[in-house]
């Protein structure tokens, strides 16, 4: 398995974790992401069109977009499925669901990111308040959760939901957004980085 | 704040020669300044006072606000035959310049911010080391700086007892030389050019300049931005975020107070 990798990308950092969660060996193929763009030179454009970073390549099969990479992953190499439950139709959703939600929390947190350490040219102030809207709801759902005795966004264990978002919710700091006043999703990054074969990355304040 | 005489009387990196291309127009900053930066055959800098002076090295665009500017310190491992450059690009901190220098030099955090890769826990004691002034009484040496490092550069394998010479070449600009895993008698260096945005705020320009056969320039790229990141986390995080410089505070960096630098540095009154 060969992973495009960059060390600093978010969303490499959730097909590292999964990778690691499920002890798969893989190799990396480091991509210049910054400064060198290397994901939108016309050698990467072959492997994925859209530019972006993570691809995996499995054999034969080649998937772009870290969540399809996530679903991929979990349900072929998952013996236990409980990162990728599929026997509960509702749970399936509410996996997807949370899915969707990372997505936005890259549009918006990691933009903040990229702007204020990358110096790319965006508007931080926009993408600091969507990252804050998205962190109110995400914060909402944590307690709500805690109050069912459930420590994870998708039911008693945790799931590609949570590998999917805890990344750039964790790193929001990098892009000037405070996790202070999110007490239950401090909680939550908590909980994930004392889980069985979790490892870190650059930003990623992990408290003893 | 007006910058110190000192402070500005230097030249400063602000991006790789490749960060501006012929064609280039761009708005940047140092030293809390607006800066214009234009390439139409050739590098044009311009300041509130006019043009700037400007030069390429070290892989760089270098610009000064001083019209007699001090000379740019020589770095002669960049003439060397056989070293690979990886320039690492503009990462922005929320921290004095300084400071970013001050926690390059600092040997004790590496079991605890780069832990499994310059240090570990159990190898923590930073040994006695030597510092001199260089020959012309503005450069700082730190010699004889030794350190267990379970991976000490992309190219390592396993871990060794490495010896650092650190460079303070100027106050924003420094550069480690450490023993070349590969190559014996040689030194690697890996150095931070600082630009100072605000007296709170800096832009680092990090670079490699290593003998290494094994790694792809990229290899070498991820291994220090993973580290530099690592180091980020923690330089915004320090408070102050200028660096304290008396006595009663911290431990003054007296060759910063013997030039008069004030610009981004901070006094225990102004914050009792």
């Amino acid at each position: 398995m060969k992973l495009y990798d960059y060390v600093l990308s978010g969303n490499c950092y959730k097909i590292r974790l999964l990778l690691g969660f499920l002890d798969l060996d893989y190799e990396k193929r480091p991509v210049d992401f910054f400064p060198g763009r290397e994901h939108k030179s016309d050698a990467f454009l072959k492997i994925n069109p859209l530019g972006q970073i993570p691809v995996l390549e499995d054999g034969e099969i080649r998937i772009r977009d870290a969540q399809a990479i996530l679903i991929y992953l979990a349900s072929r190499y998952d013996k236990s499925g409980e990162w990728f439950p599929g026997q509960s139709h509702s749970q399936i959703a509410e996996v997807a669901q949370w899915l969707a939600f990372s997505d936005m929390i890259t549009s918006t947190a990691s933009a903040a990111r990229l702007h204020d350490m990358l110096g790319y040219n965006l508007d931080i102030d926009a993408a600091r308040a969507g990252a804050h809207r998205l962190l109110r709801v995400l914060e909402d759902h944590l307690a709500h959760q805690e109050f069912d005795g459930h420590d994870w966004l998708a039911g008693r264990r945790p799931t590609i939901a949570d590998i999917s978002c805890f990344p750039y919710v964790a790193l929001a700091e990098d892009g000037g957004i405070d996790l202070f006043c999110y007490p239950a999703i401090l909680r939550w990054i908590r909980r994930f980085t004392a889980l069985d074969g979790f490892h870190s990355m650059p930003g990623i304040n992990v408290s003893p | 704040m007006t910058p110190d005489p000192f402070t500005l009387s230097h030249w400063y990196a602000i991006g790789r020669i490749e960060d501006f291309p012929n064609g280039y127009k761009g708005e940047h900053r140092i030293l809390s300044t607006d800066i214009a930066v234009s390439h139409h055959g050739e590098l044009n800098v311009t300041g509130p006072e006019g043009s700037m002076g400007v030069q390429t090295r070290y892989g760089h665009v270098w610009t000064t606000l001083s019209r007699d500017p001090r000379p740019l310190y020589n770095m002669p491992e960049f003439e060397e035959e056989g070293r690979r450059l990886v320039t690492a690009g503009a990462i922005a901190v929320r921290c004095s310049g300084l400071r970013a220098v001050e926690n390059f030099l600092d040997m004790a955090h590496f079991p605890f911010v780069h832990t499994g890769i310059l240090g570990v826990e159990e190898h923590a004691e930073v040994e006695k080391y030597d510092v001199s002034m260089g020959a012309a009484g503005d450069e700082i040496w730190a010699t004889k700086c030794r350190f267990f490092q379970p991976m000490a550069a992309a190219a390592a394998e396993g871990g060794q007892v490495i010896e650092y010479r650190y460079r303070v070449a100027h106050p924003y600009s420094t550069i480690l030389y450490k023993t070349c895993p590969l190559r014996d008698g040689h030194w690697d260096l890996i150095g931070l050019f600082i630009q100072p945005t605000e007296e709170d705020e800096c832009i680092v320009h990090s670079f490699v300049l290593v003998f290494d056969e094994h790694n792809t320039d990229t290899d070498l790229l991820h291994f220090q931005q993973n580290i530099f990141l690592q180091d980020r986390m923690v330089l915004e995080n320090q408070v102050p975020n200028k660096l304290p410089i008396d006595p009663r505070w911290e431990m003054p960096t007296r060759a910063v107070k013997s030039h008069g630098v004030t610009w981004s540095t901070t006094r225990f009154e102004k914050v009792a």
